[in-house]
């Protein structure tokens, strides 16, 4: 089932992770994002080995989805608001690196232990589903802007389809779509809250959203 | 016919949204939400569809099942006292343009239903995470920086949990394809009838993943954080459905997959980890509501302990099972009456702070004298429902030679109640502050007899538990113990 | 016989050509002819016929630092095998000398920087070695790679002919090593994005700074030694990243040394695109590449 082009493709999304830990510039966090996306979307080929008529549309509309549509909705509030770095997150980049590779690690060790089915072994599909996890959940607390914070999210969401892949041919299409469509909303809800704390405090940083605590 | 109980609210959710009147549009929610629960008490009472969930066939997508009574019936019943209130709520703010809020207030009464009926993993998930969509705007119906942080910590942590969830999900799936069953699946019944031969590593891997991600819509610690943060800033009946109707539809997910690792004989993992984090959100409760300066907030981890009681009677297991499921219906409809009548007083005092709140008996007597008849009830003096359900869940843990936990439990009830009542005692009693010209709030039959029904539902059930009402919890107290 | 006489030659001969194509390369990208690709040579001979100028303030470290760097790395050259030979000096845990010997070197230079007493050069010093702190993890983890790899701890024995299938077997993790080790020729070097070799500002440098004030024979022990380290890292590279061996030896000897003027071509191309990176983020690229290196690792132990 598993081409043997698939686990370069999966280092390559585990180097992307890393270089969004790393990166201060949001073009450049949400490039790697959107690169990401349309890596993960053009797996499902990889996986299958042959390309069906639904297959095909999954691949079209996840690359459409996460390549292009998504980043553009980030870039729109982005310029928005007219912010172009993050400043000083919460755990600054270097420790961030660090965590995220620790959290690879520690996913590669999990995954050891959870036994594949005969026609999944010996994929690294598993880690790096995790470890795309952690990274996501990583920059969604870490970093102080909203922006970031909507990035991480993605991210983690990116975590998960890696991990649907293993389930493409036994789950029932629904949920796949509800994954994207899922995806789409909650991006685009944030978007528009976005857009209100712009107005609100015209700034995107989160630290304006520190008021309520006990 | 339970089709009609998703597609009613979201018809009329259209329709509320098409109507241009803003006068008259709160006042087709309460009609809606009669509707809803005419037809839930037509469906709960019709024998027929009461079958054993084994004789249904593996394609039903929707399925009453007694879990699903018991919720479903809070939930109508919540919606219907609460759109009463909402509706002379929306009435004493006729410029804000109430649409989105009324549209979004039946969809998330759809989405609930859609939760509760749902017997597929996936779908039960699309459908949670379409409530966490449609409360948010609600959320932010005032449009202040407060509500604006609210709404945002409420959808970032909320997504992150639901996301979480889906991969549980994913991983439950999963042991079902490693276990080489014929094709892999999410249905109810068929995780149930083949729980034994599931791969164990992946099925607690999926019962954390589960659990923590459906225990963050549910309000456990320590993924509560969204919880004081988003009932202190919403509107009252918003802040009332959020903890007497949401988080209990969470709460049903989580017993979902209880169930199904109880079918699985591995329900001793899924306790363990239930009682800890039961605990801990008890702890977590008690801890921050010791001189609580926001009653609201204050409210906002009351609903946290009590999750946490919630699931420390699952843990506990047998007797406490049935007391936990009779304490998710209490504390629902205390906990809606307790947030109703905290927003009549935030809108005669002006604020929701305790310094500047004071004499509630005097100035509003029916909603501060019911504030405090809240109070008693929570936190669980008879002859109130909770105690019932509070009391049932302690004995049940003594009785089952868990001295330990009952212990525990008992000391963080007695801090939550001498917390708890520092703060309701300094609002409630006490003269009323001056203020200068007439009183901005009048206590009106809208804002006044959907708490006195609540209230008065509260008290009944902790006088007598009508025999319907017990035969339903006792089917659903034994479906989910016994795996079948 | 034959391979430690062209091991010899490579070694005595070829690291100042390696400059000398660097500066060329960057002297094209910019549109200009630039200096000569011999330059380096003739810069070596000038410089040692002029005078030492020793400071009053020096004591002894001052010239014996630069001598025991230079002996130090050419030492360290007999380590590495070139061209497809195995190096005159091998011997099971040889690869943990050459990251001590290259230490040493580091060691004394800095020392002799901060002998003079100069602000400048202490300051050099300083940061010197602490990038080198934060880049020495990179070349333990590619090492360690090629160890478990080659399932010894000698470096020819490492580098040797196996390496040709191990590229089939874990393509990903040698590909890693060889990005992180780039990175860390870039970072030990001091070359653009670490250091600008071309700068003027003494509160830029890093390298640069630590010699300010050497001069005469001295200082062309520094350069020297400077493009000996660089050929050291460069060997390195181009052995794991053309790892097939030749019957001839002079074939091999050919291959190698175009292998070598095509890194210092590419080592120009990247100084030439790519800007200096504010001190502040040094750090960073130099845990990334450590996280990199490391990653690579763990992949062979799944």
């Amino acid at each position: 089932m598993i081409v043997h082009w698939l686990d370069p493709m999966l280092v390559l999304a585990l180097l992307v992770n890393f270089f969004m830990l790393g990166a201060s510039r949001l073009r450049a966090v949400i490039y790697a994002v959107a690169f990401q996306g349309v890596l993960l979307g053009l797996m499902p080929i990889f996986v299958h080995g042959e390309v069906g008529w639904w297959l095909g549309l999954l691949v079209i509309a996840t690359i459409v989805i996460k390549g292009i549509v998504i980043p553009e909705l980030v870039s729109y509030a982005m310029r928005e608001v007219f912010i172009s770095r993050e400043i000083d997150p919460v755990v600054p980049f270097v420790p961030s690196l660090l965590l995220g590779a620790a959290g690879t690690g520690l996913a590669l060790g999990y995954a050891r232990t959870l036994p594949l089915a005969p026609s999944h072994s010996g994929s690294l599909i598993v880690p790096a589903s995790l470890a795309t996890v952690l990274t996501g959940f990583l920059i969604l607390t870490t970093r102080r802007k909203a922006i970031t914070q909507a990035v991480g999210y993605l991210v983690l969401e990116n975590g998960i389809f890696l991990f649907g892949l293993l389930l493409i041919e036994a789950m029932p299409f629904l949920v796949e779509i509800g994954v994207l469509l899922d995806l789409f909303v909650c991006v685009f809800v944030m978007g528009i809250i976005i857009h209100h704390i712009n107005q609100e405090f015209s700034s995107v940083s989160t630290e304006h959203l520190a008021r309520l605590k006990d | 016919m339970v089709w009609n109980l998703i597609l009613i609210p979201l018809g009329m959710a259209a329709v509320v949204f098409a109507v241009p009147s803003n006068r008259w549009r709160p006042w087709l929610l309460p009609l809606t939400c009669l509707g809803h629960l005419a037809l839930v008490v037509v469906v709960l009472g019709q024998p027929s569809l009461l079958g054993q969930p084994s004789l249904i066939s593996r394609e039903h997508w929707l399925v009453l099942d007694p879990l699903a009574k018991v919720f479903l019936g809070l939930i109508s019943s919540l919606f219907l006292l609460c759109t009463f209130y909402t509706a002379g709520y929306l009435s004493k703010e006729p410029e804000r343009s109430n649409r989105v809020f009324c549209t979004c207030l039946l969809l998330s009464l759809s989405m609930m239903t859609l939760v509760i009926l749902s017997h597929h993993l996936g779908l039960m998930w699309v459908a949670m995470e379409a409530t966490t969509l449609t409360m948010a705007p609600n959320l932010y119906f005032h449009r202040n920086p407060r509500s604006l942080e609210a709404t945002w910590k409420y959808l970032l942590i909320c997504s992150v949990g639901i996301a979480l969830a889906l991969l549980g999900s994913f991983f439950l799936a999963y042991s079902t394809l490693h276990a080489g069953l014929e094709e892999s699946t999410l249905f109810f019944d068929d995780l149930i009838r083949q729980a034994p031969t599931l791969s164990r590593p992946w099925m607690h891997a999926a019962f954390i993943l589960l659990f923590v991600g459906y225990g963050t819509k549910m309000g456990l610690a320590p993924m509560h954080t969204w919880l004081p943060d988003a009932h202190g800033e919403a509107p009252a009946p918003v802040s009332a459905l959020l903890s007497g109707a949401l988080l209990p539809c969470a709460f049903l997910a989580i017993l979902r997959i209880y169930h199904i690792c109880v079918a699985a004989g591995d329900a001793a993992f899924a306790r363990q980890i239930m009682l800890a984090i039961g605990l801990l959100s008890m702890a977590m409760a008690a801890v921050f509501m010791i001189r609580q300066r926001d009653f609201k907030r204050l409210l906002a981890y009351s609903s946290v302990e009590h999750m946490g009681i919630l699931v420390i009677g699952i843990a506990i297991g047998g007797w406490a099972t049935f007391a936990a499921l009779l304490h998710v219906i209490n504390n629902g409809l205390t906990k809606a009456s307790l947030f109703l009548s905290a927003g009549n007083l935030q809108s005669a005092f002006g604020s929701k702070q305790t310094e500047n709140v004071c004499g509630a008996l005097r100035r509003l007597p029916l909603s501060g004298g019911l504030f405090l008849a809240g109070f008693l009830a929570i936190t669980g003096s008879p002859p109130f429902g909770p105690f019932v359900s509070e009391f049932s869940i302690l004995t049940a843990a003594f009785s089952t030679g868990q001295y330990w936990t009952g212990s525990l439990y008992l000391l963080l009830l007695l801090v939550v109640f001498l917390g708890m009542g520092a703060t309701v005692v300094g609002l409630v009693l006490g003269n009323p502050p001056e203020t200068a010209g007439p009183a901005p709030f009048q206590e009106s039959f809208w804002s006044g007899a959907p708490i006195v029904a609540l209230m008065g539902l509260v008290l009944m059930l902790g006088l007598c538990l009508p025999a319907p009402l017990r035969e339903i919890l006792q089917e659903a107290a034994v479906f989910l113990e016994t795996g079948r | 016989m034959v391979g430690i006489l062209i091991h010899i030659l490579l070694v005595v001969g070829l690291p100042p050509l390696l400059l000398g194509v660097i500066v060329k390369t960057k002297a094209v990208f910019a549109g200009r002819v630039g200096a000569p690709v011999l330059q380096p040579y003739y810069d070596l001979i000038k410089l040692w016929s002029k005078e030492t100028l020793l400071s009053g303030t020096t004591t002894w470290i001052f010239w014996v630092g630069p001598a025991v760097a230079l002996a130090a790395t050419g030492v360290a050259a007999f380590l590495v095998p070139l061209a497809g030979e195995a190096a005159p000096i091998s011997f099971a845990g040889d690869l943990i000398l050459l990251a001590y010997l290259l230490g040493l070197g580091r060691f004394f230079q800095a020392c002799a920087a901060l002998d003079t007493g100069s602000s400048f050069e202490g300051m050099g010093a300083a940061r010197e070695v602490t990038f080198a702190c934060l880049a020495e993890p990179v070349l333990f983890f590619g090492l360690l790679v090629l160890a478990k790899l080659s399932g010894t701890l000698s470096l020819s024995a490492m580098l040797a002919g196996p390496l040709s299938s191990s590229w089939q077997s874990s393509g990903a993790s040698l590909l890693l090593v060889l990005v992180s080790w780039f990175v860390l020729l870039l970072a030990e070097n001091a070359r653009i994005p670490f250091d600008d070799p071309n700068t003027h500002l003494e509160l830029t440098m890093i390298h640069e700074v630590m010699v300010l004030d050497h001069s005469g024979p001295v200082l062309g022990m520094i350069h020297y030694g400077a493009a000996l380290k660089l050929f050291l890292f460069a060997a390195l590279i181009v052995r794991v990243a053309m790892p097939f061996s030749l019957r001839n030896a002079w074939l091999h000897t050919g291959v190698f040394v175009i292998g070598m003027l095509l890194l210092a071509v590419f080592i120009g191309v990247v100084e030439s695109v790519m800007a200096r990176l504010r001190l502040v983020q040094v750090p960073r690229l130099l845990v990334a590449a450590s996280v990199l290196s490391a990653f690579s690792f763990i992949l062979l132990l799944r």
